[in-house]
Order: structure tokens, then sequence, then C-alpha cells
């Protein structure tokens, strides 16, 4: 109507008499309300007829090709990276691990292709993940065209900082294409955490895709969990600083299509981390539950007991919850927007032995220093 | 002489002609296969991104469902991946196929809960991640395209266009009243109208070309609308006029110039009218036309001006037959009862700007064909009776056009 409308000079005022008229009724409503999606199986490609409009999603009859993106997006919530380790002397842990820069060409919604800057082929970066107080070496190779760093949010000196234009004399700073750089600090302190590139132009080489999780636990652990890394981002797609999709882990509607199964009365923990760019906020919200909330991870106290957050870039949080009832729970962010742009999805709810092998590896296995007691 | 032999032997010889005329052709197509087959040698790779253009031509609100028609108006073929209305992913489906070639167009029937009254903005997500913009500034059914729809086209094509020119010819026997004196001011005020007329809809089909795919041309096509039309009416008139001279002999042509002028202006105006039916038909489909009686009361009044410039240069000479007049108002007002139908049914941004054009080209042609018969006893086209009535016929225009305007 846009256009026709417009080429109507002078008869578009007359437009307004239509507004006048009686407003007609019979237009389909949605459904909007969440107690109705909540009841249902997530009908993301169910669409029966035009009064369906259970919630925003992508069209029927496509699925991102996941093989080619080289990574899942429900692999990557429970994949923890814990690198290789050996005793130096004097008993101190020393943790490594190989990270290089790709130019990568990912899916970010169904048909929709984005030249990403990576950490290792996937977005968001591998999650690392350390223990209190061991050292840390991440020897990274820039593979990409373009110059980049890996800046890590932590303890450390200025040189080991990954900031372009501190340490360039040494070898560190601004990692050229086709040059690495080792970097080196404690684990300290323990919580939840992330690295980034930090090279200018800084938010275009963050929504490019260069972050991802790091994670320190404490030296006495966490009690045992059925764990998932969630990474908020966005992609803007058309280079217009603002993002046209949505998402956890970079897939948008990704776990509407395909739910997280959890247990039903197991202990869910969260590694929920915004590095949207673009926008000021993200958030998270839960149906029908509320979570402890341990802001940063860097306290074992939660500070509050909520169903709905808000975090600015680079704010993270830990969150533990347990699902009391069998079912399909939505999980979304409370900007709306974010929410029918991509960034949604569902919890599913069942008997605990029906978890998938992933879910059960995570939460007794994974561990390498064994089930959250003190080593 | 040896070396004109010579020569004649180089171009071509003893070759026939219809030989000669197909070598180049032969030769172009050989030298455009190897170049495709090559792949454009030396040309190398395109330097950046494929480029997207997309314009959306049309926009159809059905409950629950919005139509969306987009037409690839650039280099490189689309492919549409993802559609989001007011900032939210919705399911659709794609009638033409989800890939676009070049100045091919696919439609988009996007599910959405749309209300009546609100806005909407669309954005298509291609999968080069680019967007194509579409917005809705007030959302309103979409009238199906049934027959009734048609009757109601064609009803309201009469009524602004055959009935208000009809009447306005009814002004014929006062005119013809008149002293002799006042032909050239009635001939300059029918000047005035068309003029205005010819501005008015320059500027709307210029308004509706800046909408249309720059790959058919878009504000070119109004002049080249303009072009053909003048150029059209010109020839006719010319093969009209050196068949009326040889029917009738010199002289005798008086009358017979009075009724070629009339059919002249009627035919300009018909033009005219099928732009302008266009744009109503569209409008009232998209809804942004509310067609009330203040409306078509405005339209007649303003359209029956029309009436007056046929008639005006039949003042002089034998009385036109009933049945010529009524030709006359049906070849003015008619084609806005085709245009509406175009325009509700099929509108295209293009076409609509062609026949815009058309009809400016239409009345320049008949401005130029008119004037002569403005021309006061000493020969002057400009006089101060026929300075005032051009101006009185454009300030008649536009004063009647704020009635359909407000």
């Amino acid at each position: 109507m846009a256009q026709n409308e417009k080429g109507i000079s002078r008869r578009r005022l007359l437009g307004g008499a239509a507004l006048a008229a009686p407003a007609v009724a019979g237009i389909a409503l949605s459904r909007g309300g969440d107690s109705a999606v909540a009841e249902t199986a997530p009908s993301g490609h169910v669409h029966a007829g035009h009064s369906e409009f259970p919630h925003a999603t992508f069209a029927a009859g496509r699925q991102v090709d996941h093989a080619r993106n080289g990574f899942h997006p429900t692999e990557l919530l429970r994949d923890f990276d814990y690198g290789r380790t050996r005793r130096l002397a004097g008993g101190r842990v020393l943790r490594e691990w190989e990270i290089v820069a790709q130019d990568r060409e990912i899916e970010v919604a169904p048909g929709v292709r984005y030249e990403a800057w990576t950490y290792n082929g996937r977005v968001p970066g591998p999650t690392l993940r350390a223990r209190e107080g061991e050292l840390l070496r991440i020897h990274f190779v820039n593979a990409s065209e373009h110059p980049h760093t890996m800046h890590f949010h932590g303890l450390h000196s200025s040189l080991m900082d990954g900031m372009p234009g501190i340490g360039e004399n040494r070898g560190g700073g601004q990692v050229e294409p086709g040059e690495s750089f080792t970097y080196e600090f404690d684990a300290s302190p323990f919580g939840l955490h992330l690295y980034h590139c930090h090279v200018a132009p800084l938010a275009a080489h963050i929504a490019r895709g260069l972050y991802g999780a790091f994670v320190v636990d404490p030296k006495g652990g966490r009690p045992e969990a059925d764990e998932l890394v969630m990474v908020m981002n966005g992609f803007d797609t058309n280079f217009d600083r603002s993002n046209e999709v949505y998402a956890v882990n970079t897939v948008g509607f990704h776990y509407v299509e395909e739910p997280i199964a959890v247990g039903r009365d197991e202990l869910v923990r969260i590694y929920l981390v915004n590095v949207l760019e673009y926008d000021v906020l993200n958030s998270f919200h839960v149906h029908g539950n509320f979570f402890h909330y341990f802001p940063t991870g860097t306290s074992l106290q939660p500070s509050e007991f909520t169903d709905t957050l808000i975090q600015g870039q680079a704010q993270r949080g830990i969150l533990e919850l347990k699902f009391p009832y069998d079912g399909d729970y939505m999980f979304h962010a409370h900007v709306s927007e974010f929410a029918e742009l991509g960034w949604s999805g569902f919890f599913r709810v069942g008997d605990p032995s029906r978890l998938t092998a992933a879910a059960a590896a995570s939460m007794y296995c994974d561990l390498p220093w064994g089930k959250g007691s003190p080593a | 002489m040896e070396a004109n032999a010579r020569a004649e032997r180089a171009y071509g010889g003893n070759l026939p002609a219809w030989a000669l005329g197909l070598i180049p052709l032969a030769l172009i197509a050989a030298a455009i296969a190897t170049f495709a087959l090559l792949g454009g040698p030396g040309l190398g790779d395109r330097t950046g991104p494929p480029v997207e253009e997309v314009s959306v031509e049309r926009t159809v609100l059905h409950p629950g469902e919005i139509e969306l028609t987009l037409r690839n108006d650039g280099p490189d073929p689309v492919e549409v991946a993802q559609v989001a209305v007011n900032d939210a992913y919705a399911p659709f489906a794609a009638e033409g196929g989800r890939e676009i070639g070049r100045l091919g167009s696919t439609t988009l029937r996007i599910e959405y809960p749309w209300i009546e009254g609100e806005a909407y903005e669309i954005f298509v997500l291609t999968s080069a991640g680019g967007t194509v913009e579409a917005s809705i500034p007030v959302a309103a059914e979409t009238p199906e395209n049934d027959a009734g729809f048609f009757g109601l086209m064609a009803l309201l094509g009469i009524y602004v266009g055959v009935i208000p020119v009809s009447l306005g010819m009814l002004w014929l026997p006062f005119l013809r009243r008149l002293g002799s004196g006042w032909m050239g001011a009635l001939i300059a005020f029918t000047v005035g109208l068309l003029a205005f007329l010819a501005i008015d809809a320059g500027l709307e089909g210029l308004e509706i070309a800046a909408e249309a795919p720059a790959a058919f041309g878009g504000a070119g096509l109004v002049f080249v609308g303009g072009l053909v039309a003048y150029l059209v009416l010109a020839g006719i008139d010319g093969y009209l006029s050196q068949r009326s001279r040889e029917a009738r002999g010199r002289g005798a042509g008086g009358t017979a110039d009075a009724a070629y002028l009339a059919l002249l202006v009627a035919i300009g105006i018909g033009l005219h009218n099928l732009g302008e039916g266009l744009a109503i038909g569209s409008a009232y489909a998209s809804g942004a036309l509310a067609l009330g009686a203040f409306l078509v009361v405005g339209f007649a009044i303003h359209n029956t001006t029309e009436g007056l410039a046929i008639v005006a240069p039949l003042r002089d000479g034998a009385r036109p037959s009933l049945g010529r007049l009524l030709g006359l108002g049906l070849i003015a007002g008619a084609p806005a009862i085709l245009g509406a139908w175009i325009g509700a049914a099929a509108f295209d941004p293009s076409l609509a700007a062609f026949l815009f054009g058309v009809g400016v080209g239409a009345i320049a042609r008949v401005i130029v064909q008119l004037s002569p018969a403005m021309r006061d006893g000493e020969g002057r086209l400009l006089y101060p009776a026929s300075v005032a009535g051009i101006l009185a016929g454009i300030a008649a225009l536009y004063l009647t056009g704020l009635l359909v305007a407000v």
C-alpha cells in the first residue's frame, strides 16, 4: 500500500475519511498468551491457518545447515573447552589452549548467510574453562585477513590485555594476519567472564563474532548440575549498525526448533553472557520458573531470586534453577523486539532418564576435577 | 576506374543486399557468443559483493495476511530468506519462488495478524543479509478483485469521467450564443485548462515513477510516454488532415476543422483521464481512498471544466449532432473506467508512469493544435483576452482541484 499510496498525491489526503469510517471487525488477532504456547509443543513450523500466530518465527520448510556452519547450537550449550593440562614444578596446573581466528561464512537464520569472523571457526568462540589459581596460556594464531586480538576479562598485566597499542614492541598488542601471540595469566578471579577481540573499529570486530565465554571455577567447585552456556548475541547482516537477527548462541529461534532437554527437578546452571553489539541492553526471562542469580559468578551466594534480568554488553552471570513440572517452558529476551527477531527458545522438561547423552555427560562427567568436590 | 572496381569488390562485390545486411548481425552474434563463452576475457571478477536492488511493487492486505510483490531491479539474482513485520519474524510463502532473477518478481504471502488503522514496517531479509523495506502507513483491507469490484470501478469511472465531462459539454448552447469576439478567449480558457492538466499529470507521473524500478526507466518513462503520445497524435493528425484535404478540397474545411479540434481535445483529455482513473483505482484498491459523496462531487465539478474545453472549438460552424457530442463525451470520459480497472486490479508503477506521460504528451499535442484558433484578428497568440482566458482556465482547475484534495 505504501507504494501506491505515495504515488497518489492529491487523493492521498482523502484517506483520512477512510479512517473516520467505522472500523471493520474480523481481523485475526494474535493469540498472544504465553500460556497457550507453553501448553502445546513449540510450533515454530506449524501454521494451520491465518488466525494461528502463536509467536514470531522464521518461515517454514527450511533449516540452518549446522554441518556447513561447523558448529551446532545444541552442542555448543554443553561444550566446555578445558584445554590441555600439565603439572608445573611445584604442583601448579598449567592449562593451555590453541585459538585460531578465522574468517568464515555462517548461516545465522535459515537461508541468511553472514561473513563472520570467528575464534576456532565457531560463533561464539569456544567456552574456555579453567579453575581458579591455575596458570593459563592461550596460543593465539591470527589466520584471518584482518588484525585481531584476544582481550580477556580478568586479572592480568597490560601486555596480556590484548589491547592494540600496548606491548607491540614485546610481540603483543595487535596481532596482524599470519602472526601469533601467547597470552599468559592466572585464572582469577573465579566467576563467569568473557573474551573478545579489541581491535578498532571495536563494534565491528565484536559484532562479526569474535567473542566467547570464559569460565573460572572456584577452587571448591560448584554443586553438581546440568550446565549450559548461553551467549546472547545478534547479527547486523546489512551493516546498518542495528541487528536483523538476535539469538542465544548465534542461530535465531534455534531452541524453538530444538528445545533444550533438561531433567525435571535437576539443578540447571546457566552461564549467561551478553555480547550483543549495537543495542544498549539485553535480557533473559524464563517462563514458569524463578532462578538464583550470581552476577559475574564471583560470589557463591546468589544476589537475587527472580525470573527476569537485564545485562549490558559484557555483563554476565550464573543462573541456577530447577524445573518442578514437565512440559515446554519458553525463555527469551524480555526486550520483546529481540525475542521476536530470533532470541527465543524453549526448555523441554522431562524425566531425567530421558535426557540426552550430552546433558548426562555434562552433568556427571565433565568436571575433570571431579563432581564439584574440592580437589 | 580500376580503384573504384577494387573498392566495389572490397565492399562485398556481387553479394545480394540482404546478405550485406545480415553479415554484421552474424558477426555481432558470434562476438557476443565468444565473449560469453570465455566469460568476458580481460574484465576480471566483480570488484565488490553482489548488488541487491529490490523494489516493492504492490502491497495487498487480507485478514491475517500481508502480500508483497517484489521486483528485482538490480544486476544480480536475489534470494528472499526471511521476512519480519514490525520487528518480528513472520512465516510466509513465496508464490514466485524465493529466488528472484534480474527483473523477475515474486509475491510473498506473509502471515501476520495486522490490525486496521495501525502502521507497519516490513523488512525482507535476503540470503546475503541485505534488507528490502516496505511500509504500510495505515493498514486497511484491500478489496477483492471480483465482478462487484469491477462494477464499482466502472461506476467510479462513470462518476468521475463520463458524467462530469458530458455535463460540461452542456455549455455548448451558451457558448454558441456568445459573440464571435469570445472565441479566442474561450480557446485560451481551454488551453489554460489543458496546461494545468499536463503539469498535474506530469508531476503525478514523476511521483509514481520514483516508486518504480529504475531498470524499467523510472522517471524516464514519463518522458518517453509523453514523446510517444505527442508523435503518434502528430502522425494521426498528418494522416487525417491529408485525407480530409483530398476528400473535400480546400476551403470547405471550417466546420470539419472545428469538429476535428474538438475530437483532438477529447482524445487528449481521454488519455489524461486514463491516468487519472488509474490513480484513483489503485488508491481505492490500496485503501488510501475513501469513496465518499464529497469526493465524487468534487471530481464532478473538477472534470466538468474538461467538458467545456471539448465544446469550446464547436462554438462556430454547424450544430453538431447529439450522437457526435455523446461520442466526444465518451472518448474523453470513458478511459477513466479503463484506468480504474487497471489501477485497481494490476497497478504497476512503471505502467502508471508511462500512462501519465502519455496523457501529458497528448495534451501538449492538443495545445499545439488548438493554439492557432486562439489568435486574434492581428494574428497574435497572447493578447489581453487570451491571457485572461488561459489564466482563468488554470484558475478554474486549480480551484476545483482543491475540492478533491481536501
